[in-house]
């Protein structure tokens, strides 16, 4: 019975010892991925396995087990591979061996004529780390990682840091003030002096290498980490682009595999008749595994959120024990949210509203429970839109600030584009896991002229906003993807883009300075306290919720009530958004259900909204 | 199991020069496809070694006393390899002509037949007898399988074959001995052939067709070569025909390839992304001694030379050099081709396979075409590098390519209805004809039509009958051209009420659809556009939205908002059907058969329910004539329709799919549904329908005349027949008939009553959309007109007047009230018939 560090260390004795076992039966495929998805279960088994996400590649062992949190960014084409095959060595042994998991044949001369040869088929997908993850969501799936026995070689400091001081949490308010502190740092930058020791020698070289010879593809920009090629055995079929997945695979980074080893050697040695790949293709579909290792997927785990406070299936029963305690968080994380939006208190409001809300489903072309907001009133060109963007940041796992600047619109590659010289799919910043938040700073945004890429990227907005999908170009044709992104723009006036709810921010504090009242804020709330709303951000929209019949009949009564008064004040249109408040308000308070109650608070949430609207616009006077 | 491998292994383990990854995966694939009715059938294990290490088979049937032996490779069985020079062959005009290489098949035909007890001959008549000749490692035997392809050629016929490549042809007699005609008469020296023809006349036939391709294809070749020769013995060809056969029953998704298509023939379609330059291709290598000029040729075995190491001449070890422009070669073609966007399962990137083109199918293609293709489906192992041993255990695979079909080819010229013809099976077909019959399928589908859009019925059922069409009739004879089936559909009113919605649901069921934002799109966006390939040099027509969407509708969104300019392409695809081109010194007519389902808000931002259609979007009426159907989607503001309008939406909220699911049919079936129809239901009037469509016509006309205005155009009943046509095919019916007529004229009054009605009247006029003015408008005016000119009659001779006062003085006298604008009408007429001039606050007398 191999240990836990056999299967763990070398999972590729487990696949031979069970092929060998089984007499060429077919079976012994299934055999496989169930022995290690039982051992992964057992005990949180699946903590032990080091993550390709925290740990340099070079610490990794070649062919051990890896795990991988990731999104699928674009498919390759299928492969065909000996799934088991013959060789003869010089004794004129011969020996069937089992191919699957492995890139490289090994051991003799294959012999390709051997009636044991059997074709199978796989599947590549191209995965990058979740894009836009947010620091604290790194931070804490590696410290998860790092509090167990790390099966490598690698011991990071950080884990003994956080032994000595024994409390994960205690690691954070020092960590977070750092990056707060710095206010002036990139937003991905990682200018921690001890994350350095840490990822630098990987991270560093690996963007270095990317930028001289190879585009990793990711699909914002200033991103780092490793991206993969997990081969796929089974079930291709079921996974998505964009997908999340934890892919727990036998890592592979023989060096012979990559291609490009000396392109000018390679190029005089290939056959001119069997090229059938560019030089840019060889580049995308074999680049040196040094940078883009290979992985033999055993199990992947696909993740609905990539929150790493809550456990990977959020189930509801585990929700309802978070619920308890919800009220009161919730409570704080409107105070909090309230004094950053300079003590508006509805804005807060709705923007809790916007941070759990989902695409729960789609009805038609219909995306249901979407709840775009628009922050108007927002100061132009000041630091103030980039601060609320790092409190977001503090808040949801993944997120991306899209500043709108001329330039910016007229430059950037947002829809993801078909690449056919290298036969890729080129990401773009919408390419964008599920409820990622996208902040849109309009406040950026000068008068000038938009080129046909503004206003292409400007037309791509509008279709994320509106029915939540990318079109994705092929050039000869376009895709839909639909997609699944909470977008805030924040604005001076109202938003050129369409959202489904507009909220003049109104300020009752006038601080005199601006940063530090915003920093004494974050410095106000206790690391723990962070922790607690990320939990009930993601926890909340993961509820279930329904609408009785009887409470259907109230709202529908409502319905007519309003429309007998006024009807030009209530269109289908307005309830929708009413309905939509009223599952996102039912939701942040814990109910599953629409209550009286909670109906009659959305309404007057939405009054209050709509006649601070109307106010404005007669202020301002530039609105009929 | 008996191996024939194992003895040949055994003796000669293959040296790492000479291994070759050819075609391993194959075995498998033999194996297991075959299994339909032959029993044990030998794997072949690929070539390996030399062509002379041939073991033999008895047919499977046969008893397995016989044992391999080594046959002399140079039989005359030795047939249709690259250099094979047909020289056993006893007809005169085959020997005349040379056989052209087939690089598609490959090379690796060595695969001789041989039978132990039998003389290796042709012997047709042997199949009563117990043994059998068959090509090694398959059950194809070459003198059975000869015989029924002539047989096949020479007696099949295919009566209903809509084909148009079989145009003027004579359907009653044998298909392609006409072919074969056609052949001589032309001189392309290839003849196509359907493989489901094929599998009609002889399903075993066809079968080995599919499983053996590289086998039976050379056989075809042999077959048709000696009956066209022996029919046509003069005819002068470049080289002997090649049989090129196409649409493989297997017709497939590139999804759907797997390692068992290894080595069969496929068919697939895809679209076009990249084509590589020609690649030369060494067939056969000339080589010659340095020491004594003796020359030798070495065909190429797989990809590779085997460089002879001694003259066969003069012993001299390693004299042999290859004398490059005394070789032959190939062309060869490298294709990547692309999945088909409609064939992707949603949320997956499409998948791409390498396509090899060879000698004359060379650049038949360019990027962007969407082609069937038919080809051999092929696997090689990699090697990480030419140095090493050591292999990458993943297989290259790729098409060669037998023959190419283009499927939107026809796109520009006509009507490509087999490229359209989606295949669906018998079951399919059975549920929808089943569905079709049922009464209330009109309702059904209709209420399918973007569920989650309350109510508007008639809206919805006349988008239905847009997605249906009505029968194209073709009147070029006459000088009309092709009469429009396309039915236009407009949508205007109030802002909210869902229309942006509608349109984003047709254009994802059509599968030709096109969406686009009259806001942002130009002339150019919508038309075409002449672009300079960067790299090429070449000029590239850049089609827009209205030709993409040809025989599909094009969305147009926010369409009041589109500059004139832009509109004014609209004219003439909304009638002619067509969009002309002049640019950059093309000049062209592109076919744009869109219909157009356009949405539009009033220039008030509501409707206002006082004015005309016209006034409220302001389009001109030109455009809005072009229109079948033009729908109002207003708030109706009643309390019975909010009621179920809040039911409705709440119940959008918190249903789940399976709910809905139950409720609605389902989308795809809606698409199977309108798919079928449009390509297989082409209803006619019947005598019956074509005197309810007169009498209605007549009676719209009535309407008017009794009012001193016209109602009905023949535009209308135009509009009438081709709702009439696309209701009928909703109930797959292949005629008309007066139900049918009776919907189109509702749904047409329907339509009219919403959007033609004068306010001011309340009645249908039709003019408000023809000449942008009610009638009664007119005829108000022109009175206001009068009464002004009575008033400055009477006034006596006063050369000129105040503005303000003749205003003032008129309303004075006038009955009815008379606004500003009014008056500013009827001085302009006045001023039209010369009567008077107004220059800024007076008013002359001429």
């Amino acid at each position: 019975m191999p240990t836990v560090h056999d299967w763990i260390n070398n999972p590729l004795a487990v696949v031979d010892g069970l092929f060998a076992q089984s007499n060429s039966s077919p079976d012994w495929e299934k055999k496989v991925v169930e022995y290690f998805k039982e051992k992964l279960k057992l005990n949180d088994a699946h903590t032990w396995v080091p993550s390709l996400n925290d740990v340099p590649l070079y610490y990794l062992k070649p062919n051990s087990l890896v795990k991988f949190r990731c999104m699928v960014q674009d498919m390759f084409d299928p492969e065909f591979f000996m799934g088991v095959y013959e060789t003869n060595d010089l004794t004129s042994n011969s020996k069937v061996k089992c191919g699957k998991y492995k890139d490289i044949t090994v051991g003799g001369q294959v012999d390709f004529n051997s009636r044991n040869t059997v074709t199978s088929e796989r599947q590549t997908f191209y995965c990058v780390p979740i894009p836009g993850e947010s620091q604290w969501a790194k931070e804490i799936s590696f410290i998860c990682q790092a509090r167990v026995v790390p099966s490598t070689s690698y011991v990071p400091n950080r884990h003994k840091r956080s032994y000595e001081e024994d409390d994960e949490m205690d690691t954070q308010p020092q960590q977070l003030k750092d990056v707060r502190t710095q206010s002036s740092a990139e937003s991905h930058g990682n200018t921690e002096p001890k994350r350095q020791e840490t990822e630098a020698p990987s991270h560093d070289s690996s963007s270095a290498h990317c930028t001289s010879s190879l585009d990793l593809n990711f699909p914002l920009p200033g991103e780092k980490g490793p991206a993969c090629l997990v081969k796929v055995y089974e079930d291709w079929d079921g996974f998505k682009l964009n997908d999340m997945l934890e892919v727990f695979g036998i890592l592979s980074v023989d060096p012979a595999l990559s291609v490009i080893a000396d392109e000018r050697e390679a190029s005089s040695l290939l056959d001119p008749t069997e090229v059938t790949e560019t030089v840019e293709e060889q580049r995308v579909h074999s680049p040196p595994p040094s940078l883009v290792p290979r992985l033999h997927m055993l199990y992947a785990q696909p993740l609905v959120h990539n929150n790493p406070l809550l456990p990977s299936s959020s189930e509801q029963s585990y929700l309802s024990s978070v619920l308890g305690e919800l009220a009161s968080v919730r409570a704080e994380l409107h105070t909090y949210l309230t004094h950053v939006l300079m003590g508006d208190s509805l804005a807060a409001e709705y923007l809790i509203l916007h941070l759990i809300s989902n695409v729960y489903s789609r009805r038609d072309v219909l995306p249901l429970g979407k709840f775009t907001l628009n922050l108007s009133g927002c100061p132009h060109s000041s630091p103030y839109t980039e601060h609320l963007y790092k409190v977001i940041q503090q808040l949801v796992p993944s997120s991306y600030r899209l500043c709108m600047s001329l330039h910016n619109m007229n430059n950037q590659r947002m829809v993801p584009r078909k690449d056919y010289t290298a036969n890729r799919l080129v990401s773009g910043t919408l390419q964008l896991a599920n409820n990622t938040s996208l902040f849109l700073d309009e406040t950026q945004l000068e008068q000038g002229q938009l080129d046909a890429t503004g206003v292409r990227n400007i037309t791509a907005l509008g279709n994320l906003i509106s029915w939540q999908k990318v079109d994705y170009d092929f050039n000869y044709h376009q895709m839909e993807f639909p997609c699944n992104i909470n977008v805030l723009i924040t604005s001076e006036g109202r938003s050129l883009l369409p959202s489904d709810s507009q909220v003049n921010l109104r300020p009752t504090l006038n601080p005199p300075n601006l940063e530090e009242y915003l920093s004494a804020v974050q410095v106000a709330q206790v690391p723990s306290q962070f922790n607690k709303y990320r939990i009930y951000l993601s926890g909340a929209r993961a509820l279930n919720y329904t609408i009785s019949d009887e409470i259907t009949k109230a709202v529908e009564e409502d319905f007519v009530e309003m429309r007998k008064d006024d009807p030009q004040s209530m269109s289908a249109e307005d309830l929708h958004r009413l309905l939509v408040v009223a599952r996102l308000l039912s939701l942040s308070h814990g109910q599953n259900t629409l209550s009286r109650d909670g109906w009659m608070k959305a309404k007057q949430l939405e009054a209050l909204r709509i006649s601070r609207t109307q106010q404005q616009k007669s202020l301002s006077g530039n609105e009929p | 199991m008996f191996s024939p491998s194992s003895q040949s292994r055994k003796r000669d383990p293959p040296t790492p020069a000479s291994e070759d990854p050819l075609s391993p995966p194959s075995q498998r694939s033999r194996a297991h496809d075959t299994s339909t009715e032959l029993q044990p059938m030998p794997t072949s294990p690929a070539m390996d070694t030399a062509a002379q290490d041939v073991s033999l088979f008895s047919s499977p049937m046969a008893p397995r006393s016989v044992l391999q032996s080594e046959v002399d490779a140079s039989s005359p069985l030795m047939y249709g390899t690259p250099s094979s020079r047909v020289e056993g062959t006893p007809r005169s005009g085959i020997r005349g002509t040379p056989a052209r290489q087939r690089a598609d098949l490959g090379s690796v035909r060595k695969a001789p037949q041989v039978d132990m007890h039998s003389e290796p001959s042709f012997d047709f008549c042997e199949q009563g007898a117990g043994q059998r000749l068959v090509i090694w490692g398959t059950d194809v035997n070459v003198g059975t399988c000869k015989e029924k392809f002539q047989r096949f050629l020479q007696q099949f016929t295919a009566p209903n074959s809509r084909e148009e490549e079989n145009a003027g042809l004579d359907l009653n007699e044998p298909l392609y001995m006409q072919k074969l005609d056609e052949i001589s008469v032309v001189g392309e020296p290839v003849l196509n052939v359907n493989c489901s023809h094929i599998q009609t006349f002889d399903a075993d036939l066809y079968r080995q067709l599919i499983c053996y391709p590289q086998e039976v294809i050379p056989t075809f070749d042999m077959a048709v070569n000696e009956l066209f020769f022996d029919r046509l013995p003069d005819s002068v060809l470049e080289h002997q025909i090649q049989v090129r056969p196409y649409s493989a029953l297997k017709t497939r998704n590139m999804r759907a390839l797997n390692p068992e298509d290894i080595d069969q023939l496929i068919t697939i379609s895809g679209m076009v992304i990249r084509t590589s330059q020609l690649i030369p291709e060494m067939q056969e290598a000339f080589f010659r001694c340095q020491v004594c000029v003796f020359n030798t040729r070495v065909e190429v075995d797989r990809g590779r030379i085997a460089e002879p190491a001694v003259c066969r001449n003069c012993n001299t070890t390693h004299s042999m050099a290859l004398v490059h422009n005394r070789s032959a070669f190939s062309d060869k073609q490298m294709i990547k081709l692309q999945e088909s966007p409609e064939d992707m399962p949603a949320g997956q990137t499409p998948h791409t396979t390498v396509v090899y083109a060879h000698n004359d199918l060379v650049d038949k293609v360019q990027p962007g075409d969407r082609i069937n293709i038919t080809g051999i489906y092929r696997a090689a192992p990699m090697r990480l590098n030419p140095r090493q041993s050591q292999v990458k255990s993943v297989y290259k695979t790729h098409i060669d390519v037998i023959h190419f079909r283009k499927t939107d080819e026809k796109r520009l010229h006509g009507l490509d209805e087999d490229g359209e013809q989606k295949l669906f099976t018998k079951e399919r077909v059975a549920m929808l004809k089943e569905l079709a019959a049922k009464p209330d399928v009109y309702e059904r589908l209709s209420s399918a039509l973007a569920p989650s859009i309350y109510e508007h019925e008639d809206i919805k059922k006349g988008i239905l009958l847009q997605l249906f069409g009505g029968t194209r009739k073709d009147f070029t004879q006459t000088g009309r051209g092709n009469f429009r089936a396309e039915i236009n559909i407009l949508l205007c009113g109030d802002p909210g009420t869902s229309k942006s919605q509608l349109l984003q649901y047709v254009y994802n069921l059509v599968p030709r659809g096109q969406y686009t934002s009259g806001k942002g799109s130009s002339a150019v966006g919508l038309t075409a556009y002449v672009m300079k390939d960067p790299e090429t040099r070449q000029l590239v027509l850049q089609t827009g939205a209205l030709v993409l969407s040809d025989n599909g509708i094009c969305c147009i969104d926010e369409f009041d908002k589109m500059s004139d300019n832009t509109r004014s392409v609209l004219h003439e695809v909304m009638e002619q059907q067509t969009l002309s081109i002049a640019k950059a010194g093309i000049i062209c007519q592109l076919n744009a058969r869109t219909s157009v389902l356009a949405a539009a808000n009033p220039v008030e931002s509501q409707w206002n329910p006082k004015k005309t259609t016209i006034e409220n979007i302001q389009l001109p009426h030109t455009l809005l004539s072009r229109f079948d159907l033009i729908f109002l989607m207003l708030d109706p503001q009643d309390e019975a329709y909010d009621r179920r309008l809040a039911h409705h939406l709440v119940a959008l909220y918190y249903q789940s799919e399976e709910q809905i699911e139950e409720e609605h049919l389902d989308m795809a079936v809606l698409k199977d549904y309108i798919a079928f129809a449009r390509t297989s239901v082409h209803p006619r009037l019947s005598e019956e329908a074509s005197q309810a469509l007169i009498e209605a016509y007549v009676d719209m006309r009535k309407i008017g005349s009794g009012r001193g205005m016209v109602s009905a155009y023949p535009r209308q009943l135009e509009s009438l027949i081709r709702l009439a046509e696309a209701h009928a095919k909703v109930r797959f019916s292949s005629k008309v008939e007066s139900i049918d007529v009776e919907e189109a004229k509702r749904l047409h009054r329907e339509a009219l009553k919403q959007s033609a009605t004068d306010p001011r009247t309340g009645f249908v006029d039709i003019s408000i959309l023809t000449t942008g003015m009610s009638a009664t408008a007119r005829k108000r005016k022109e009175e206001v007109a009068q009464a002004l000119k009575k008033l400055i009659q009477s006034k006596g001779k006063t050369p000129a007047m105040k503005y303000q006062q003749l205003f003032d003085d008129l309303r004075g006298q006038s009955e009815a009230a008379i606004t500003k604008d009014m008056f500013d009408e009827a001085l302009r007429a006045l001023a039209d018939e010369d009567y008077l001039t107004v220059t800024g606050k007076t008013v002359r007398l001429l």
